[in-house]
């Protein structure tokens, strides 16, 4: 009992991740009809906003101490982060919370992105054949990463979590269960809390607002909504941004987690795109609830005692399910007839 | 584009033009930097490969992103062959092939269940999921990260039988004592391209390859007729994956060494761009890409720092540091970044790939020159544009 509660725990923040870009790609392809291979490359853009908002709020003043003498005979460096000359113990306390102050920064930054990507390029393949839009955001994907490993090499770049979050809670005895039984590290809690805070901003945004209501029509059908004389690609663009954001999210908050190499982005995608086809192309609930439950098998799957019978099955799982899925009802758990059938 | 009722005659001669130009390389490549027998063996390898790709990509508009599974899988039986029966290529070939087209059967049977994006995906995930079990699971049979290779201790049964079992140095592959490197090996593979390629023909001109083309063109009509066309879209499919599968095993007989590298998803995107540079569906096409992106990618990548200053040395010296610095990020190690450029601008700007551009551009010329002497000139060239 206490293994399996701990794998569920275990699943839930990859299985954030994956419902947080799965969520952005459906959307994406709801309203804008356009599959965005090159949605995985946000992620990966959003990672490496809070490897750079760590690494511009951690730039050292160099000083040199005259008095101290190193063993080698020359004079003791002393490194202090500007923040912290600057800010004093608040500087410590922004350091040391650099992956969730990213989020800050993040979000202009990923809708600074979104927009150019839509009016850039993604807008001229709104009408152009489906094969062309994922050959040329495939090719944006793989320039995207190329720049990403120019500018920050090829290596992962750990994150760290805040100090306060690096140890494991342990849920279980809140429970009933006995110490030390069900341990969960603090940051993966964060993660799932904060991705079904995004999750859930981001339903009621569009079942909320007047905005969001257009945007949900679209998705049902955007000839209509046309006709009604809404200007539907007016707001395609603000959609791009969101999903941009919600990917991007998705990466800053991630990164303590895994550290961020510059195909982090590919590898969610595959996954992910699996999780849509999953889950039902078009379908946000989908999507999401396909995101957690994968992210669960998953995990389930990485038991030693699971991979003693089966090897490998961690590796292939989410694939075996994808194709299980699709021979035994292919429009996915919660996929509405009509769309992308064929 | 070629017409499914091109005559045998027009064939024949393309053909036939082909095969010059493919056995002539080793002279008519030399001015261009490019006649070196290493270079060319990939030019036709993948050639073969962007040939088999076009069969399904091409023809029945498909597009599959996991095609360099199939070329893993080729290289591997491949080796696997080299170790168990020996260094002789053509069991190796044979085996290949077989054991590729089985795996593009069982892909193909799941994935071909839905069109469009979802075969995309899926295929995509397929070819994910063989990358990754080759580099873990199946280390045993696939050596993981270190890559397959022939050893000195490995049985090669067929060898030791016809007594080539003690070999000094190290082992290349060969056919009854001639060895697969340098030009014997390119010829090799210019036989096996030159085969691929006549396949190719035949199935573009068969009322198979007409079905297929059919399938691209309305899917939903050909099953409203009552023609099932999913064994057809399965048949392509596994025709493709065995082109793959033998280009797999041609680089394997040039250099007896395998690696889960090769499979991925990078890997299926080259060959999918090297389709749509040539021209998707053109019988030439792909060959041509495959050819142009393998000599830009030797070119690129042998490119440095110093290159770079020899070439802009002629700029002034701040002017030439910022160029070069630019261009640096485009060449060597960054010949990646030059080919997703590479690959948006042909998407954009030429999706019929460099065929349909000629085309175009030879059809521009004609109107120009001829349209003001005809008088009938626009209606004469409206057919030709409707092929």
């Amino acid at each position: 009992m206490d293994a399996i509660l701990l794998q569920i725990l275990n699943g839930l923040d990859k299985g954030g991740a994956y419902a947080l870009i799965a969520l952005g790609l459906t959307l994406v392809f709801g309203t804008l009809g356009v599959v965005n291979f090159a949605h995985g490359a946000l992620f990966m853009l959003g990672a490496f906003c809070a490897v750079t908002v760590n690494q511009v709020i951690g730039l050292e003043q160099v000083t040199l101490d005259p008095n101290n003498l190193t063993p080698w005979g020359t004079p003791v460096e002393i490194r202090e982060p500007y923040i912290v000359s600057w800010l004093g113990d608040t500087g410590h306390l922004i350091l040391d919370y650099s992956v969730p102050v990213s989020i800050l920064a993040a979000i202009p930054i990923m809708i600074v992105i979104g927009f150019i990507m839509e009016r850039g390029l993604i807008q001229f393949f709104y009408k152009r054949p489906h094969a062309e839009q994922i050959l040329v955001t495939f090719g944006l994907a793989i320039v995207l990463q190329e720049i990403i490993k120019t500018w920050f090499g090829a290596n992962p770049l750990p994150q760290s979590p805040p100090t306060a979050l690096r140890s494991a809670a342990d849920i279980g005895v809140l429970v009933g269960f006995n110490p030390g039984e069900i341990v969960y590290p603090y940051w993966r809690l964060v993660y799932f809390v904060f991705s079904a805070l995004v999750i859930g901003g981001v339903f009621a945004f569009l079942q909320l607002t007047t905005f969001g209501m257009v945007v949900r029509a679209g998705m049902a059908d955007r000839e209509t909504v046309g006709l009604l004389g809404i200007d539907i690609e007016k707001r395609f663009t603000l959609v791009f941004g969101l999903a941009a954001v919600v990917a991007g999210l998705a990466g800053v908050m991630y990164t303590p987690i895994l550290p961020p190499d510059y195909h982090m982005g590919m590898d969610f995608l595959v996954l992910s795109f699996v999780v849509v086809v999953v889950g039902g192309m078009g379908s946000l609930p989908g999507a999401v609830a396909a995101g957690f439950l994968l992210g669960i098998l998953q995990s389930f799957a990485s038991m030693t005692e699971v991979k003693s019978i089966l090897p490998g099955i961690d590796q292939i799982i989410i694939y075996l399910v994808a194709v299980v899925i699709l021979l035994v009802r292919p429009r996915g758990l919660l996929g509405r007839k009509g769309v992308m059938e064929g | 584009m070629t017409t499914p009722l091109a005559t045998a005659r027009s064939d024949l001669i393309l053909f036939g033009a082909f095969t010059l130009a493919v056995l002539t390389m080793p002279i008519w490549l030399v001015p261009l930097g490019a006649g070196y027998p290493d270079l060319m063996q990939k030019f036709a390898i993948y050639g073969l490969f962007a040939i088999g790709f076009n069969i399904l990509f091409g023809l029945t508009g498909y597009l599959s992103f996991g095609h360099a599974a199939f070329l893993g899988v080729g290289s591997y039986t491949a080796v696997w062959s080299f170790k168990l029966l020996g260094m002789n290529p053509v069991p190796a070939l044979l085996l290949a092939i077989l054991l590729s087209g089985l795996f593009a059967w069982v892909i193909g049977f799941v994935s071909l269940r839905r069109t469009g994006i979802y075969f995309s995906i899926l295929t995509l995930a397929f070819a994910q999921m063989c990358y990754n079990l080759a580099y873990s699971v199946l280390t045993p049979i696939t050596n993981g990260e270190t890559g397959l290779r022939v050893l000195n201790s490995d049985p090669r049964a067929l060898d030791h039988l016809t007594g080539q079992g003690v070999v000094d140095g190290p082992l290349v592959s060969n056919i009854f004592g001639l060895e697969m490197n340098g030009l014997p090996g390119f010829y090799f593979c210019a036989v096996w391209l030159l085969i691929g390629m006549y396949v190719s023909i035949r199935i573009f001109r068969s009322p198979f390859g007409l079905m297929l083309r059919a399938i691209k063109t309305n899917q939903t009509r050909l099953n409203y007729t009552g023609i099932s066309t999913r064994p057809y879209a399965l048949t392509a499919f596994v025709i493709s994956g065995m082109y793959a599968g033998l280009a797999g095993a041609l680089l394997c007989v040039t250099d007896p060494l395998a690696g889960a590298e090769r499979m991925q998803w990078t890997a299926s995107g080259e060959v999918v761009l090297m389709t749509i540079l040539g021209g998707a569906g053109t019988l030439l096409g792909p060959v041509i890409g495959a050819g142009l992106i393998k000599y830009s990618e030797n070119i690129f990548s042998a490119f440095h720092e110093q290159t770079l200053h020899d070439i802009f040395g002629f700029l002034p010296d701040g002017v030439e540091g910022v160029v070069v610095s630019v261009a640096g990020l485009f060449v060597g190690e960054g010949w990646h970044l030059t080919l997703g450029l590479l690959f948006m601008v042909i998407v954009i700007f030429l999706p019929g790939g460099l065929t349909s551009g000629v085309r175009q551009l030879v059809q521009m010329a004609r109107r120009s020159s001829g349209g003001s002497g005809r008088s009938g000139g626009d209606a004469g060239t409206a057919p030709q544009a409707a092929e």
